[in-house]
């Protein structure tokens, strides 16, 4: 099982997904984002998605899982450079990541984090 | 053989009487046409129809009858352009059956050569309407897509302000349409406000307020917000009497308003010079 990446920039943890996602791996991102957050305090989490072509519902259920989790360590949750392709599955799937917010590049996803924070 | 030698005789009677029935199979065609082609442009035609018709009969040119057919299905799509109904097409060709008759007539040997004749030109006849008739599905699966191509341009308004102005009535394909066209035009250019003017959508039913919602949410998942402008009295009313709820998606009544929506979100403030 491919272990993400998690990088963490100032108040920020920053974790940016490059392969096609497996229901395992999104598991253990989840625990490893719950275990960072609770050892750095940091405030917001930017999960960046520009790679991935291909979501399925549990995938979709679990990055607001993620965004709940990481609100009860008082951060905020981003998802940035989601593709149209992507967008449109989530949406005929019916899920409109409750819990999370969205934003579609890095940088704008940044300014949601340093404009709240 | 019998039906082989009745065509070489009657493709011999034809090529002898070359002028005549040319002429005349002009002059027919010409007074059908009612002055939508002129006479020479009728002759030139009909004249290289006619040698391909005498060179298929003979049945010594094993080309002919291919020929024949392509020749005759590049007439019928040239008629069909020029806006001739596919019987007045079909009666241009039966006209040269009515051509070779009256020269015919007289001679009752000829009897078997012309009904041999006959059933070929009958055969040319029903290939000009299948002809026509695919040209015409060619001509409307091409404005259909030109349609929809015309039909969905996404505008930059400001920097990170991007609008659809939607004209026309909306149907499942083309919501699919805008909805790409719209998200992949936020991604290409950042921008982080889209607005949807649908002053030109004579209607809304629930399908295509479903479709609009869908677009909304989408845009929503990608980080930008989407404003939908230029509701029509009759429409809103539609809307409510449906029962449709936009929930928390910002309407406004025009794209003005939208649009100065869009600028106060973006920070922006226009004020006088």
């Amino acid at each position: 099982m491919e272990q993400l990446p998690i990088l963490k920039i100032g108040q920020t943890l920053f974790v940016s997904i490059q392969i096609d996602l497996q229901d395992e791996t999104v598991l253990q991102l989840q625990e490893d984002l719950a275990n960072e957050l609770a050892a750095t305090g940091a405030h917001g989490v930017i999960i960046d998605i520009t790679a991935v072509e291909i979501v399925d519902s549990f995938i979709g259920r679990m990055l607001s899982t993620i965004g709940s989790i990481s609100r009860l360590f008082d951060a905020e949750t981003v998802i940035v450079g989601m593709r149209p392709a992507v967008a449109i599955t989530l949406t005929e799937l019916g899920l409109s990541l409750s819990g999370v917010r969205t934003a579609l590049n890095a940088e704008k996803g940044l300014a949601i984090l340093n404009g709240k924070t | 053989m019998e039906i082989d030698s009745t065509n070489e005789r009657m493709s011999a009677y034809l090529r002898d009487n070359h002028d005549k029935v040319v002429g005349r199979w002009t002059d027919l065609v010409v007074v059908s046409a009612r002055g939508r082609i002129t006479r020479d442009e009728a002759r030139r035609e009909l004249e290289d129809l006619f040698a391909l018709v005498v060179r298929a009969l003979s049945g010594t040119d094993e080309h002919a009858a291919g020929e024949l057919r392509a020749a005759l299905g590049e007439l019928s799509r040239a008629r069909a352009r020029d806006g001739f109904t596919p019987s007045e097409t079909a009666l241009g060709v039966f006209s040269l059956k009515e051509a070779v008759y009256e020269l015919v007539a007289d001679s009752a040997e000829l009897v078997p050569e012309f009904l041999a004749f006959s059933r070929l030109i009958d055969d040319l006849g029903l290939r000009t309407f299948e002809e026509y008739s695919e040209a015409r599905e060619q001509i409307i699966s091409d404005q259909a897509a030109t349609m929809l191509e015309l039909s969905t341009p996404v505008v930059r308004l400001w920097e990170d302000i991007i609008a659809v102005p939607l004209v026309g009535t909306l149907d499942s394909a083309r919501t699919q349409l805008v909805m790409e066209k719209l998200l992949e035009t936020l991604v290409a250019t950042g921008a982080d406000h889209a607005v949807i003017d649908i002053t030109g959508v004579p209607t809304v039913d629930t399908e295509v307020a479903q479709h609009l919602l869908k677009t909304v949410a989408a845009a929503r998942l990608l980080g930008a917000e989407c404003t939908i402008s230029g509701i029509r009295p009759q429409v809103a009313q539609t809307i409510v009497s449906l029962g449709i709820e936009f929930g928390d998606i910002a309407t406004k009544a025009n794209l003005a308003d939208a649009l100065a929506l869009a600028l106060r979100q973006a920070g922006l403030k226009v004020v006088q010079a």
